[in-house]
């Protein structure tokens, strides 16, 4: 059973703001899988609820306000989200590993390179301090950490963004977890600092087979990493596809003005961006119908009204739209 | 004549671990009418050759010519002067407005330091705010009641207030998301072809100055290492450097993505405290030999009409 069981496998997820300003529904309903070896990206806009999905799935939500009101996260075939917190404790770090968008505050200021993955690999494996420290340096070179050796007695205020995300990466990594997300992993980083973590993280995943979400805002970063696309907006999964189906024929409005929007290379010069009118809905304010009717080129009277579901157009293909299922 | 002329630009930070020379000599033109991207990593400088044009960090050497009068060494009312000419937006909107103050005052204060009349005020104020999008009771509301956005439409409509002939653009849409982006692009845009302002276009991201600039300029721990014609940039990039950035960064097509050659550039910039001596790029150039390591390229013309720093180009 759980030798056939998906890394990933998120069942109908909601996680719920609850505010003074009343219950928002930050992840409405989603679903999604993710194979071995296989990078999902999760897009979206701020405020989609791209993030939130990503720590329910890590059960690290703020609490309060924000809690999982439904759904299941399975990881290798079991349901984690009613496990207490003690046993996530084993499994964060262990069985799935996480990157966040900020290095320099993911790692502890005060502790070494060295200690801070030590520490994960006592915590999950049955190593001794000795081995631990031979697996820390070997660990730091596979990252490609320049002038390993020496980085292990740093602290993370000596180290530049890019080395601490490498650092954040071989602890995310140190016990071969079999699901990876990446909450925006090089958002902070300079392009060409950008694209060494990029191949990093692809080399590192297609050497272990780990499941990868990777979180992120930019279409380029998307195109250049994923293999299959979720599209969210308002927390809602919007539309599903393999990285070439979506990037040739989008479907929803939003993705085609999120494609619209972004310049690519080689344009003619003369393009005006394709821009989305308006923005994000606030959370506690969602329009009745489709959340992005107030912003959409083909709405219709049934968009105001009624959410539309998603539907399959075609193999492997999700869309949650009434234009374009065509009425 | 250029619009903007500079020669020699220096800037130098003195800090307790040494002297930073965030500007090291910098030369360049921009012509009435032009959008030149100014590009490049954290650290290199740009944002501080923009404050540098502006008179916002002190100059420690070179001249900057604005419409032929080089403003480096003015300074009270003279500058006063020519801060209507030249004008800025900053990346983060919410920072660059005062929070306790309406978006009508905001957008009002340069004609008002201007010595503009209130009535004429006014209704400069409304027709800045049409122009840039926003309704008309914008003014009497506070920017924390605006999107990210809107808040960089009022920094340009405080910008436009004076009909500067030149804007600097620090990061205009980098805290912006994709969607309002286009918006924020495709209003500067228009604002160009209206009034024929020119932009000194500062930004990291390289997909979005490829669409907005003419010409591009490549900045590296303090100096130019490239100058050149959008197309001549992106097709025929010269500079070992150029052609790295251009590499590195994302395309969003996933086919083009796969199919191109990548070549990863190794490495970090360098600490600007402590550059490597001769040309600053020499320890993550794929092309530096022993001359590169002693002997400091300078600024000359090559292939297709660009500008490049390489003694090997």
């Amino acid at each position: 059973m759980s030798g056939q069981a998906l890394p990933l496998e998120i069942t109908d997820l909601r996680t719920t703001l609850f505010t003074r300003r009343g219950e928002m529904k930050a992840v409405d309903g989603l679903s999604l899988t993710v194979g071995a070896g296989e990078t999902v990206a999760l897009v979206g806009e701020s405020g989609c609820g791209k993030s939130l999905s990503a720590l329910s799935v890590m059960r690290l939500l703020p609490d309060p306000p924000a809690r999982i009101v439904g759904g299941q996260v399975r990881l290798n075939g079991r349901d984690i989200v009613p496990l207490p917190e003690e046993t996530m404790l084993g499994i964060r770090g262990k069985e799935i590993g996480m990157i966040f968008q900020d290095p320099i505050s993911s790692l502890n200021p005060v502790a070494t390179v060295e200690k801070q993955i030590v520490e994960v690999l006592m915590t999950h494996t049955e190593l001794g301090r000795g081995q631990a420290r031979v697996r820390a340096h070997e660990l730091l070179e596979l990252v490609g950490m320049p002038d390993a050796a020496r980085r292990l007695d740093a602290y993370p205020h000596q180290l530049s963004g890019g080395m601490c995300q490498r650092v954040v990466i071989a602890m995310a990594i140190a016990c071969s977890p079999s699901v990876l997300i990446a909450d925006e992993p090089t958002t902070a980083l300079d392009v060409t600092v950008q694209a060494q973590v990029l191949a990093l993280l692809k080399k590192l995943q297609a050497d272990a087979g780990m499941a990868m979400i990777f979180i992120t805002h930019d279409l380029g970063v998307v195109a250049e990493t994923a293999d299959r696309v979720v599209v969210m907006y308002a927390g809602r999964k919007v539309e599903e596809a393999s990285v070439d189906e979506l990037f040739e024929n989008p479907l929803h409005p939003y993705t085609v003005g999120l494609i619209g929007a972004t310049p690519t290379p080689g344009a003619e010069r003369a393009e005006r961006l394709a821009d989305i009118p308006g923005m994000v809905p606030p959370l506690n304010a969602l329009p009745q119908g489709c959340a992005f009717a107030p912003r959409c080129k083909r709405v219709m009277d049934r968009c105001l009204t009624e959410k539309p579901a998603l539907t399959v157009p075609g193999p492997g293909r999700l869309v949650a739209c009434f234009a374009a299922q065509g009425g | 004549m250029s619009l903007l002329s500079l020669r020699d630009v220096r800037v130098q930070f003195n800090t307790a671990g040494g002297v930073v020379r965030a500007v090291n000599g910098v030369s360049l033109d921009l012509a009435v009418g032009e959008t030149l991207g100014l590009v490049g990593e954290s650290g290199c400088g740009k944002s501080t050759l923009g404050k540098a044009i502006m008179k916002l960090v002190p100059v420690s050497g070179g001249e900057i010519v604005v419409e032929g009068v080089d403003i480096a060494p003015l300074s009270g009312e003279q500058l006063t002067g020519m801060r209507r000419k030249v004008q800025m937006i900053f990346q983060d909107p919410y920072g660059s407005l005062n929070p306790r103050s309406t978006v009508g005052r905001s957008v009002a204060q340069p004609l008002v330091l201007a010595g503009w009349k209130a009535g004429a005020t006014a209704e400069r104020v409304e027709t800045l705010l049409r122009w840039v999008g926003l309704p008309s009771d914008a003014k009497q509301r506070y920017p924390h009641e605006f999107s990210g956005g809107q808040r960089q439409r009022i920094g340009i409509a405080r910008a436009l207030a004076l009909s500067p002939k030149l804007i600097i653009c620090d990061e205009p849409v980098s805290a912006l998301d994709v969607s309002v982006r286009a918006q924020v692009i495709n209003l500067l845009e228009d604002l160009k072809s209206e009034f024929g302002v020119s932009y000194l276009f500062i930004s990291h991201d390289l997909s979005v100055v490829e669409h907005i600039a003419d010409r591009v300029a490549v900045m590296y721990l303090g100096m130019l290492f490239e100058v050149g014609g959008r197309d001549q940039i992106w097709k025929s990039p010269q500079h070992p450097y150029t052609r790295a950035l251009l590499a590195a960064a994302p395309i969003a097509n996933p086919k083009l993505a796969r199919a191109r050659q990548r070549t990863v550039l190794q490495g970090e910039l360098p600490s600007p405290l402590n550059p490597p001596p001769g040309c600053p790029f020499n320890s993550r150039c794929p092309m530096a030999q022993d001359r590169c390591r002693v002997e400091k390229p300078v600024l000359r013309p090559v292939a297709n009409g660009a500008q490049a720093a390489c003694h090997f180009v």
